[in-house]
């Protein structure tokens, strides 16, 4: 019965054991990526960003239909080009970063939406939006192990400079160039797992997969690697427990997944053992010291 | 104490948008100097500071820092811009301070955590290392900052008004390592706003009201008549100035 449940789906169908792999792949790269997102107040800059990849993906659509690997080469071009732009426009002029990626990414939305109706139907613009992980074919499979392993080697490179980014960004411009590159780099990583994302959960979802577990992961530790660590795990949880709740009941895949996902900040408000509500409100005796 | 010189300003003028903060500055500070920078709020000492190590670029003018670069120079910032809600260990964050020598994929060996230990200890921080910068007081987190800066090993260390908000204690504490740094030849500026202090600790003193008022021993600078003309200079800047075509060495000062 627990069997049939929980493990059946994934030996008996191909196209759950690829979810399933799909959903690790994006949790081991997005996780990370998210934590930095949340811990630099960048949280909705990830959300931005995952609107700015549709004209690019939607160009991909126009030239080759509802092609997985078409569209997300479209929408890694599409990606990066708001991303440097935005990133390039703040640092020269001096506007904040949010505002000149709130301006990019709204045009890019405006843009893909247009494209899209153009050409396809309803269901191809609904297929854009919350995407579907159950149609995974191999390349895109592929592709998004392939973005999850250089997200985490290039985190590794740009790690130090990063945290410290992060932290302390004056004096790290007072003692290297490093910060700037490493927030390129790092705009770079969140386009790549948004393009992951994008295939797995649309790209009103995308960044679910990033901001959720990071969110989640705050309420459980007070140090940045633990934290990491746990937001991998809390979106690995997610993506299985949401496969196979999509798979057991009418659940579309990529809001199942977000579902579990916030059910599980939802519990981590509400417990956690760092500044949970519950913590707070029974508080342990204050020490003497 | 060598006489060649470790800063040079040039007729530097310092500001933003084209208004002026530290208008047409020449003057050397030798190697080895401990020299004081006193002024009212507004003077422009941080801007005369943001220009030192290069994150502001001179309006005319230029400064010379006697061959290092501008990232070889240890600055405490007045308002350091830093996320202390960040989880990152007292550890961690006093490590930054050894870029220099780790850079982006330098390890942390046996020699750098003692060196690290050794930072914290001359601050007193010993027993912090695991404790997250977020759980420390204005005083510690000072006390933070300078064990980085110690770590950092500069030839030339810029202090942005260091004892803001710090009790005598700390003060005194932290004036026995900027002592220290002194006495290893170390070129230290520092931006005071406690004239006691200064008349007790720095050899030298820079008078600074946007233009330098007066610039040398402290005793010949901290006059009366200095502190007065300095206060008189005012803070505001006019939107409709005209352009300055000041002859530069009319306006020298030092």
């Amino acid at each position: 019965m627990i069997h049939d449940a929980l493990i059946a789906p994934f030996t008996d169908f191909a196209f759950m054991r690829r979810a399933l792999a799909a959903v690790i792949a994006l949790s081991l790269g997005g996780a990370p990526i998210g934590v930095f997102l949340m811990l630099r107040r960048m949280s909705l800059v990830g959300d931005a960003m995952a609107h700015a990849i549709l004209p690019g993906a939607a160009i991909g659509f126009l030239l080759s239909g509802l092609s997985l690997f078409a569209m997300t080469t479209g929408g890694l071009i599409a990606g990066f080009a708001v991303a440097l732009l935005a990133g390039l426009v703040s640092r020269s002029t001096g506007v904040k970063e949010d505002a000149s990626l709130a301006t990019f990414y709204l045009a890019s939305l405006a843009l893909g939406v247009t494209i899209v109706s153009i050409k396809g139907t309803n269901v191809d613009l609904l297929h854009v939006l919350f995407g579907n992980i159950l149609a995974m074919d191999d390349p895109t499979l592929l592709l998004v192990a392939v973005n999850a392993t250089i997200t985490l080697l290039v985190l590794a490179v740009i790690y130090r400079p990063l945290v410290i980014e992060s932290v302390d960004p004056l004096f790290l411009r007072t003692v290297s160039r490093a910060g700037g590159i490493a927030h390129l780099v790092f705009l770079a990583l969140i386009v790549v797992n948004l393009v992951s994302g994008f295939q797995a959960l649309g790209t009103l979802l995308a960044v679910g997969l990033m901001i959720l577990p990071a969110s989640i992961a705050r309420f459980w530790t007070r140090d940045i690697t633990p934290m990491i660590a746990i937001a991998v795990v809390s979106a690995i949880v997610s993506g299985y427990v949401g496969l196979v709740l999509s798979f057991q009941t009418r659940i579309p895949s990529g809001p199942a997944i977000i579902l579990v996902a916030s059910a599980l900040y939802a519990a981590s408000v509400l417990f956690g053992s760092v500044g949970g509500l519950v913590r707070q409100l029974f508080p342990a005796p204050h020490l003497e010291a | 104490m060598s006489t060649s010189p470790q800063v040079q300003f040039r007729d530097v003028t310092l500001g933003y948008d084209r208004h002026p903060a530290v208008h047409h500055l020449t003057g050397e500070i030798a190697a080895g100097a401990l020299l004081a920078v006193i002024g009212p709020n507004g003077a422009g000492k941080s801007t005369l500071f943001r220009g030192l190590v290069g994150i502001l670029k001179p309006l005319s003018g230029a400064i010379l820092t006697g061959g290092i670069a501008a990232r070889d120079i240890a600055y405490l910032p007045q308002s350091a811009d830093i996320d202390r809600s960040f989880p990152i260990s007292v550890f961690d964050f006093v490590g930054t301070g050894l870029w220099r020598t780790t850079g982006v994929f330098g390890g942390i060996g046996r020699a750098a955590r003692d060196k690290i230990g050794q930072a914290l200890a001359a601050v007193g921080l010993t027993g912090f290392e695991t404790r997250g910068i977020g759980t420390l007081s204005g005083g510690q987190m000072q006390r933070l900052l300078f064990a980085r800066v110690l770590l950092q090993d500069a030839r030339l260390i810029v202090l942005d008004e260091p004892f803001n908000a710090i009790d005598a204690k700390t003060s005194a504490d932290l004036m026995v390592l900027i002592e220290h740094w002194h006495a290893e030849q170390r070129t230290v500026i520092a931006a005071l706003h406690d004239m006691d202090l200064v008349r007790a600790h720095f050899p030298d003193t820079l008078l600074l009201a946007r233009e330098p008022v007066a610039w040398g021993a402290t005793a010949a600078v901290l006059t009366a008549d200095n502190l007065v003309a300095a206060r008189r200079m005012c803070e505001a800047f006019d939107e409709r100035a005209a352009a300055c075509h000041a002859d530069p060495v009319a306006s020298k000062a030092a």
